[in-house]
């Protein structure tokens, strides 16, 4: 299930309609992407997120698509905010369900690793003094979704 | 067509989307480019390195030179920093 929303979203309340009057699911994995208050070595004091609506829901829906054909999983939710950020809050959930634990780890990891650098979504960084500035793509996000490309 | 621009790219050129017809100079997203740099400075620099434009046709990433016809929607964007 994949959710691209404006509006911050609650952990607990997400995980726990997932598992309701589940008794076949053994393990549940969350990530949970928070708005920190550094990049870089620089202060940050808020952030902003721009997407492309229409490919950021195709995106998330192939990789999705993507995990459930490579691990046994149940449920999968992937919810991505877009707008403006204060620190501290949540900016990204993915959840996965699976009969064992190890399924819903790897399943979890791939999909954050994958979303980071497909699903099209830019974000901006504000500092102390006010300036705004868009948020370079990292190397290292690269290498971690490279890891998978050869699991298949 | 239609072509979207987002983040740093709709900043340098201060427009979010366009529309413009298929013809022989934008027959493909290759020609479609090389027009674009002659438009003007800002265009000439927003398309002076490709290495950070990514380019999506009707909402799918391309990886080489496609084909476009009138009714595409076309989008230019930096690499994605989402998550």
């Amino acid at each position: 299930m994949i959710r691209v929303q404006r509006e911050k979203f609650d952990i607990g309340a997400e995980i726990e309609a997932l598992t309701t009057g589940r008794t076949d699911i053994g393990a549940v994995v969350s990530f949970t992407g928070l708005v920190r208050d550094f990049n870089d070595g620089n202060k940050v004091t808020g952030l902003s997120l721009e997407h492309y609506p229409g490919m950021t829901e195709r995106e998330l829906a192939k990789i999705e698509d993507e995990a459930r054909g490579r691990w046994d999983i149940q449920e999968c939710l992937i919810i991505h905010r877009h707008g403006k950020m204060a620190l501290g809050e949540p900016i990204v959930l993915v959840v996965t369900a699976s009969p064992h634990r190890r399924d819903a780890f790897e399943a979890a990891h791939f999909l954050m690793d994958w979303l980071k650098t497909k699903a099209p979504f830019w974000k901006q960084e504000m500092n102390a003094s006010g300036e705004v500035n868009w948020v370079n793509e990292r190397e290292s996000d690269l290498e971690a979704a490279k890891r998978w490309s050869s699991d298949t | 067509m239609k072509i979207l621009y987002f983040a740093w790219l709709k900043a340098k050129l201060q427009m979010t989307e366009e529309v413009v017809s298929c013809s022989d100079e934008r027959r493909d997203t290759d020609s479609l480019v090389r027009w674009m740099k002659k438009r003007g400075p800002a265009f000439e620099e927003v398309f002076s390195d490709l290495e950070v434009v990514r380019i999506a046709v009707n909402q799918e990433y391309i990886t080489g030179n496609t084909t476009l016809s009138e009714g595409d929607e076309i989008a230019f964007f930096p690499p994605v920093t989402g998550g």
